[in-house]
């Protein structure tokens, strides 16, 4: 799209698949996070010729804000068709900000079983941290001014594109 | 406005209480279904949603099932339960509902799942509790009991994914039924076009073609063509007179055998609210064959109660 100040998605996707593809094994468990996070990694699953099949994670049940925010209108069910137990695993975000989502995931996941080690991938890593929480595999970095955020679209050919949004809140 | 007076919902719209589905609307229905299919077959076994909570499951009439898996929800959302079986002690001494519930208020509810044998029970509850006290009817007299019903729509949708094309029939002792009630509010709701109650004249209520149902006294012209079976307890303990000669003549005429099921659709489904009274709402072939869901329902029962606290605990 012309003017969109934002990096191209599909090159962030490129740049993701290259860091990951020596740094994961055949065994290696990919875990996308509802809804962004598991079109990032359905794409990454299919490039990377991963034997185990895709995880996806809704985290609505374990998010910290449930308290002040209630219970998202429209929660997926989270599905995780391999053994937890002892797997190398990589969560896969489209965006990672907060931190909080990743650590809701986290729970999660530890609810099924213990994983070896858990990394995460994220198509952009933006500022804003509230939680001691990194990525290992990151498409780009970015800040962004107080009062934005940014979101990922998908459209009807599968292409993936960044888009530039006013919080509401 | 008398929907903005629904007791059962907030300022903004959203589940405070579940007291009844008659008046609840469809978007919510379908909120607390949608819900509960997130955690059904998912292999967590607790989730953190309600930790530090404090369900209270007050039960003024006895009930071993409904008790049980609204315990287990509440469990598996990280509450903790409290069973009291009030029946047995307080109003034996005489105390009014009012002072039980302010006792229990008192106690830091946050919420109450109400069984009483008066209709209107919970309602009368809810209005007394504090604001950010959840109620939910568990069932009240032969008014309303919204879980179940909730559970069969599940079930329902589970096994034939839409209601727009479904005929469901309602079999038995309609009468005391709260199920029965439960199950007309909330297939209209969601687009059902044809329900049908099935049963002798003195088990019927009086004008309930009024709720838009279709009514049968002949099973098997009843039971043609449907896609879903819904049989009813016979309550032999609501039963005051004479309503019917005797529990064999009734399984003759309105007990579900597989001859009479053979009327319906091939694949229609087959559900119970259970306790079932084998041999006299329901042949034991046709409760444990193929057609059957009851055991499924009593699963799905476990998904739906999940569903209704943690969208109901999550409104402010």
């Amino acid at each position: 799209m012309p003017g969109n100040p934002l990096p191209d998605a599909e090159q962030l996707l490129t740049a993701l698949i290259e860091q990951m593809r020596p740094a994961i094994g055949p065994e290696t468990g990919l875990v996308g996070i509802h809804t962004g996070g598991v079109w990032v990694a359905e794409r990454l699953h299919q490039a990377l010729n991963l034997q185990t099949p895709l995880a996806t994670l809704d985290v609505s049940f374990y998010r910290d804000d449930y308290q002040a925010r209630g219970l998202h209108r429209d929660v997926k069910r989270s599905e995780i068709p391999f053994e937890v137990e002892g797997r190398d695993l990589v969560l896969v975000d489209d965006v990672l900000y907060t931190g909080r989502t990743i650590r809701a995931a986290l729970n999660e996941i530890f609810d099924y079983g213990r994983p070896t080690a858990v990394r995460l991938a994220t198509l952009v890593d933006r500022d804003g941290r509230q939680l001691p929480i990194a990525a290992q595999f990151v498409g780009a970095k970015l800040a962004l001014k107080p009062g934005h955020s940014i979101g990922l679209r998908r459209d009807a050919r599968g292409r993936l594109e960044l888009e530039l949004r006013e919080a509401k809140s | 406005m008398w929907l903005t007076a629904n007791p059962q919902l907030d300022k903004k719209g959203q589940l405070h209480h579940l007291l009844t589905l008659e008046g609840l609307p469809a978007e919510i229905l379908w909120q607390i279904l949608d819900t509960a299919k997130s955690f059904v077959g998912t292999r967590v076994k607790k989730f953190p949603l309600l930790r530090g909570k404090s369900v209270f499951n007050v039960f003024f009439e006895p009930s071993t099932r409904t008790r049980t898996t609204f315990e287990i929800a509440a469990k598996r959302l990280s509450a903790d339960v409290i069973n009291l079986n009030i029946s047995a002690s307080s109003q034996s001494k005489g105390e009014s509902l009012l002072d039980t519930v302010d006792n229990l208020s008192a106690m830091h509810a946050d919420m109450f799942v109400v069984r009483h044998g008066e209709s209107g029970a919970p309602h009368f509850i809810a209005r007394h509790v504090a604001p950010d006290i959840h109620v939910i009817n568990a069932g009240d007299g032969r008014h309303s009991h919204p879980t179940q019903g909730l559970l069969d729509m599940y079930t329902i949708r589970h096994y034939k994914k839409d209601f727009s094309n479904l005929r469901v029939a309602i079999v038995g002792d309609v009468l005391h039924s709260r199920v029965a009630r439960s199950q007309i509010h909330a297939l209209t709701t969601l687009g059902c076009p044809e329900i049908r109650v099935i049963g002798p004249k003195t088990l019927l209520p009086a004008n309930v073609e009024q709720l838009g149902v279709h009514v049968y006294h002949d099973m098997r012209l009843g039971l043609k063509d449907v896609d879903v079976v819904t049989m009813l307890r016979l309550q032999n303990e609501r039963m005051q007179g004479a309503l019917l000669p005797s529990a064999q003549e009734f399984y003759k005429f309105y007990g579900l055998t597989g001859d009479k099921l053979a009327a319906a659709k091939p694949d229609a489904i087959v559900l119970h609210p259970g306790p079932m009274n084998r041999g006299v709402e329901i042949d034991s072939s046709v409760a444990d064959g193929k057609q059957s869901v009851i055991l499924p329902q009593v699963t799905f029962g476990i998904a739906i109660r999940m569903a209704v606290m943690s969208i109901m605990a999550g409104n402010k």
